[in-house]
């Protein structure tokens, strides 16, 4: 670090809303409404409705507009991809983190300190979203959704493939897939098209909007139809696309000898999978795997790692032992969920 | 390897019995020999590795992998195989030979304890994360997948285009990787010949009779004989050598060692396993503690003697008694048995009877235990596997019941996991309410949507995928009777509970206590 760069601690800190930076007077991702938030991703855990202000990338803003309506915030900023922006003597970049449409890893750069905020990211291709870019920093704070060596995303074709190749063994059946209505579900859809199926795939209505919002940002997801009003006899050999807690509840009832699957980086553990009813698992995870979480941390070459909401332990004792200085962030109010 | 993994993964997770058996199918069909052998008998709980322990897993991925992150892991995972199939490292090199499931059970079943780590190692380097599972508790002796040997065998009957009974009799005459039954399934040869051996013979079963319905039949049709509450066996001796089958043609005489010594020799045998003390038929809670145990030690054997009481008589020397009439072949295991008297077994007594309402009075007034009802069986019946329709009915005494209170509910599986279909029910002790039993059966699909709608209604607590609800529902649950548990909170257990009626109309106060219950204790 140079000569009298101040210490990321002395202007980025936890308050109760939120990371705080101080000298650009802005929190990021807050909990509670703030007068200037910067949100990193659309989730809402992430992205919450009534801030004064708002900046975030187009696609992040887009997607708050179509949740929150006028909720959204009092002014929402756009601001693209690597465009520099000064707020106080903080200058701020988004740079794209690979997690779901317009989701950004935020880039603060103040007296010649530079911090990183990943948000939630990924570093495998998505077709849906820009890839995560890796970014030089002194202080980079990273997720840890899937802190734990256990966590080892297999390639999405190959789950994808076990989708088809069930459909093909059980083709009476109706399959419905859990996945989460912003990145999950538009992901799955452009994978299955990837894979060469054509057919139509039937949508539950919380899952309509933001695929519709995709498609109009350009990302072609294929012929996709409403699960309302169909008939239940319509639905045998079709792959249904539902958030998860209506494919094992009464929601489910309208649907054929269902065969329940569920897209989530938590089904690579079996017994968690089986506890939630699921018959199929997908290994597809919008979150970095250890794999993808440990090699960031070399590339983005910070001495300082700061570990946010998930298993912060095993990357914290990771990153120590590699000789990063290392420690926990507590944040509170983001859901385990993806 | 990784394709039987794969199909171990898909079976753990498909509930349905159908599914199950599709997949098997598939499996069976698109697999080569002795690959696909070697799987049936790791589904049919045929492949024991002695030599490979869970301490050697443990030892080989702490060798891998920082102990501290395993550790962490472990805790998350809560499996030991998973979390060391999970967690395995890519090797450095491009994955080396992947081993075929034949070549692994070949070599584990020549290598010593001390080689098994050296073999395990690069397997797990070779295969997928899957595969690695698979591998793993296939070593370790713990599939748990959800599949009995008996529906292993009915995929492949049904693959096969036989009947399940024909495999039955010949299957413990087989080997894995059971080439010759391959080879017969796909119509490249005979059935394979079994000769001597002492395999099993399916069971002839008895249909339910309703107390209604036994005015339909006459009386001088039939013998009656009493329903012991144990198990049904089969005794097997043939070519010097001795078995004992259960009623699904598993091997358990292993745990019976007291009554393998005490079968006679050239005689296939149709009774009830039973502990037996001065002929009285202890409960079978007293039989559990032995067919929990796979190696008795001497103090089980001489606390909980063992015994078979005769129902039939299938071969004796030479001859296969299974063309003749019940009667004929009753004749003839008294005649066998006054020849070759012996102290772990007897025969199970006919009950002598004129008309249907004298033989109903013997049976409810029957209050010796281990009579769970009557057996009744026409004369002219051949033994014939199966439950066929009409020759044999099981007579059962009317259940017990108790009007209990619905407590905690659960989601079911499969078809159910939209239902609060899986219920907790308490008795009153006192103030207080005890959950005395669990009950998911004897509803119809239309009280399944009532109950659940009214468990959504009226909760009161969550527990993950539990509910706990207003005290307010009586369920009238039937069983067959009630035991002593020290694993229940009651210190009483129900066998066969179900609900027998959801009594919409009686006040919760009303409902009956766990003294009433514990009254019914056998």
């Amino acid at each position: 670090m140079p000569f009298a760069a101040p210490r990321p601690e002395t202007w980025i800190r936890t308050t109760p809303a939120g990371l705080y930076c101080e000298p650009g007077e802005f929190h990021i991702d807050p909990l509670l409404p703030v007068p200037r938030a910067v949100i990193t991703h659309g989730h809402g855990d992430h992205a919450r409705s009534g801030n004064e202000r708002v900046l975030a990338t187009p696609g992040t803003i887009a997607i708050m507009r179509s949740r929150y309506g006028e909720a959204a915030g009092g002014s929402l900023q756009p601001l693209d991809y690597r465009e520099t922006l000064a707020l106080g003597d903080v200058a701020l970049r988004l740079v794209p983190a690979g997690h779901v449409l317009g989701s950004a890893q935020i880039v603060l750069d103040y007296r010649g300190t530079r911090v990183v905020v990943s948000g939630d990211y990924k570093r495998r291709p998505d077709p849906t979203c820009a890839a995560f870019e890796p970014c030089n920093c002194d202080l980079f704070i990273t997720e840890a959704t899937f802190g734990l060596p256990v966590f080892r995303h297999p390639p999405d074709g190959q789950e994808i493939d076990k989708l088809l190749h069930s459909l093909s063994l059980f083709p009476d059946r109706c399959h419905v897939v859990g996945v989460y209505a912003l990145g999950k579900c538009q992901r799955v859809l452009a994978l299955l098209r990837r894979a060469g199926y054509k057919e139509p795939v039937y949508l539950h209505g919380a899952l309509l909007g933001l695929t519709e919002l995709y498609e109009s940002l350009g990302v072609p997801l294929g012929p996709v139809l409403p699960c309302a009003g169909v008939a239940r006899e319509a639905f045998k050999g079709r792959i249904v696309l539902a958030p998860p807690a209506a494919t094992t509840d009464r929601w489910s009832r309208r649907l054929p000898d269902p065969l329940v699957a569920m897209a989530s980086g938590w089904m690579r553990v079996r017994q968690r999978a089986k506890a939630r009813g699921v018959e199929l698992p997908l290994v597809i995870s919008d979150h970095a795997d250890w794999d993808e979480l440990t090699t960031t941390i070399d590339e983005v070459a910070a001495q300082e790692i700061w570990v946010t909401h998930g298993r912060e332990e095993a990357l914290v004792y990771y990153a120590s032992k590699k000789g990063y200085r290392a420690g926990a962030l507590a944040l509170t109010g983001f859901e385990e969920d993806e | 390897m990784n394709r039987f993994a794969a199909l171990l993964d898909a079976l753990l997770f498909t509930p349905s019995r159908n599914g199950k058996l599709r997949l098997m199918q598939e499996y069976f069909a698109s697999q080569a020999d002795p690959e696909r052998g070697w799987a049936l008998a790791a589904l049919t709980g045929e492949l024991v590795f002695d030599e490979a322990k869970p301490s050697q897993v443990r030892a080989l991925a702490a060798a891998r992998v920082d102990p501290e992150l395993l550790g962490w892991s472990y805790d998350f995972v809560g499996d030991l195989a998973e979390t060391v199939s999970l967690i395995w490292p890519a090797a450095e090199e491009a994955p080396g030979h992947v081993p075929s499931l034949a070549e692994i059970v070949e070599r584990l079943k020549r290598a010593s304890r001390a080689e098994v780590s050296g073999l395990l190692e690069p397997w797990l380097d070779a295969l997928d994360s899957t595969g690695r599972w698979a591998l793993l508790k296939l070593v370790t002796g713990s599939l748990r997948i959800g599949v009995s040997a008996r529906l292993a065998k009915t995929a492949l009957a049904e693959w096969g285009g036989v009947e399940i009974d024909r495999i039955e009799e010949i299957w413990h005459g087989l080997a894995p990787p059971y080439q010759p039954l391959f080879d017969w399934l796909e119509g490249r040869h005979p059935p394979p010949a079994t000769g001597q051996l002492p395999t099993f013979t399916p069971l002839m079963l008895a249909q339910p009779l309703e107390d209604a319905d036994i005015g339909g039949l006459d009386p001088r049709d039939y013998l009656a004989e009493w329903k012991w509450d144990g198990i049904r066996v089969q005794l097997v001796a043939r070519g010097g050598e001795k078995r004992l089958y259960s009623r699904s043609g598993d091997e358990i005489g292993a745990a019976f060692p007291d009554l393998c010594a005490a079968m006679p020799l050239e005689v296939t045998l149709d009774g009830e396993l039973l502990v037996l003390r001065d002929g009285e038929v202890a409960s079978f809670n007293d039989l559990q503690q032995r067919l929990n145990r796979k190696t008795p030690n001497p103090k089980l054997l001489r606390d909980f003697p063992a015994a078979v009481r005769l129902y039939d008589i299938l071969r004796e020397s030479q001859e296969d008694l299974r063309g003749l009439s019940f009667a004929e072949r009753r004749h003839r295991l008294e005649a066998w048995y006054a020849r070759a008297p012996r102290p772990s077994l007897d025969l199970s007594p006919l009950v002598r009877f004129v008309s249907w309402d004298e033989l109903r009075e013997l049976r409810d007034g029957a209050r010796e235990r281990g009579i769970e009802g009557l057996m009744l069986k026409r004369a002219d019946s051949l033994y014939v596997s199966g439950r066929p329709k009409g020759p044999w009915f099981k007579w059962k005494r009317g259940a017990l019941t108790l009007d209990t209170v619905l407590m905690y509910a659960q989601r079911g599986h499969g078809k159910r996991s939209s239902f609060y279909s899986d219920y907790t029910f308490g008795a009153w002790s006192g103030d207080e309410l005890v959950p005395v039993g669990k009950a998911y059966s004897g509803f119809t699909d239309e009280e399944l949507r009532r109950l659940d709608q009214w468990v959504r209604n009226n909760t009161v607590q969550r527990y993950g995928p539990v509910r706990e609800v207003t005290p307010q529902i009586v369920l009238e649950v039937a069983f067959d009777s009630v035991h002593r548990s020290t694993r229940h909170k009651s210190g009483v257990a129900m066998r066969f509970p179900r609900i027998h009626r959801i009594r919409w109309d009686k006040p919760f106060r009303e409902a009956d206590t766990l003294e009433t219950l514990e009254r019914l204790l056998t």
